[in-house]
């Protein structure tokens, strides 16, 4: 494939070094002389010093044959019209532009861009796979270590949802001293009350067994 | 009419000032509030500090309830994505961008906006001055 790249930058640089291994025939537009330099050194003739928004520079780097553009600079409105010029002036089938802001993925898509590449998206999605769904959250640690205060919210789907306080295996020493129910009104707790989805439960439990009352809260029902 | 203006220069801010004057709630937007010196005194519209190719700063602005919006920052680029925003994403009835590049004005005249190209109205205007200067100066030298 014929994949023109624009912006030279350390992203542009990379994908075209990549590209190339893989075969293909890439060509970067960079507007910077230094960073074009750079890239011919290292990769060979496969830079050009312009403006990727141009018509003249896109119609010199044979943007007419070309299957792909990929704009990498770092702003996002380059990017857009650097994929909106190659699209709509010479017919280039595919174009990707790489975005800072996330919530440009939508805008671009609506004004014609056929993929966009957010890193900043790629980091918040692979944080939140880290995280627990459910997670225990710390509020006080009593005693100088060893029993801590924590909440956690139960959620719909939880096998203790409906069940009474009594009915609910809890680790040992751990005790549920508060719901606040979805209306954010609070209870004391007693061995009747019914847990509810999104009621959010304040705990005492010691840290080592954090991990199984969360569990113990937190678990699905089996289907 | 509820008008943004993004940025404040030295074409905002005399088109604030004009729209201002007629009376039409006018709202400005620059990335420097440096910029908002520009405005005249008395100025009854807002001024506010933002990127109008973040569309969080431009509901911010009021783009919601926007009867128009202009886009007439120094970068080509900033103003057709803003200027794409408010047209395509906000529905805005009345967009206007400035684009220096005639020919990337061309392209997105064809796309639908309403653009304007200080380049090719600057050289048009010089080159009908030229010939007014003619007419003036043969009729200086034949009276």
């Amino acid at each position: 494939m014929y994949i023109i790249v624009i912006g030279g930058g350390k992203v542009g640089y990379y994908l075209t070094k990549q590209l190339i291994e893989d075969g293909h025939e890439v060509l970067v537009i960079e507007k910077s002389q230094a960073k074009v330099d750079r890239i011919a050194e290292d990769l060979g003739d496969v830079a050009l010093r312009g403006d990727g928004c141009e018509v003249a520079t896109l119609e010199s780097a044979g943007l007419r044959r070309a299957d792909m553009v990929i704009a990498v600079t770092g702003d996002d409105e380059d990017n857009l019209v650097s994929c909106q010029v190659a699209k709509s002036k010479f017919g280039v089938p595919r174009t990707v532009a790489r975005i800072n802001n996330p919530k440009n993925a939508d805008i671009f898509k609506r004004l014609g861009i056929d993929m966009t590449v957010s890193a900043t998206s790629v980091i918040l999605n692979n944080i939140e796979q880290e995280l627990p769904e459910h997670p225990l959250i710390p509020l006080l640690t009593l005693k100088g270590g060893g029993l801590e205060l924590v909440e956690v919210k139960v959620p719909a789907d939880a096998v203790v949802v409906g069940r009474k306080i009594q009915d609910v295996l809890l680790p040992q020493q751990s005790i549920i001293v508060l719901i606040v129910d979805a209306e954010g009104v609070p209870k004391v707790p007693t061995p009747d009350t019914v847990i509810h989805a999104q009621d959010e439960l304040v705990a005492v439990t010691r840290t080592e067994t954090e991990a199984a009352l969360r569990a113990a809260l937190t678990s699905p029902a089996a289907r | 009419m509820k008008i943004i203006i993004m940025g404040c220069g030295r074409v905002g801010a005399e088109l604030a000032k004009m729209l201002d004057g007629e009376g039409h709630d006018v709202t400005v937007l620059d990335i420097d509030a440096n910029a908002f010196r520009r405005l005249p005194r008395g100025f009854r519209g807002r001024a506010l500090v933002g990127n109008g190719i973040d569309q969080d700063a431009l509901r911010r602005a009021g783009i919601e309830g926007a009867d128009a919006f202009v886009a007439v920052t120094q970068g080509d680029n900033r103003n057709v994505m803003a200027a794409q925003i408010a047209r395509h994403i906000f529905q805005v009835p009345r967009v206007v961008s400035r684009i220096y590049d005639p020919i990337r004005a061309e392209i997105y005249a064809d796309l639908g906006l309403e653009t304007i190209s200080p380049t090719k109205v600057g050289a048009r205007l010089m080159r009908e001055a030229i010939d007014r200067a003619g007419e003036r100066a043969a009729q200086q030298a034949g009276g």
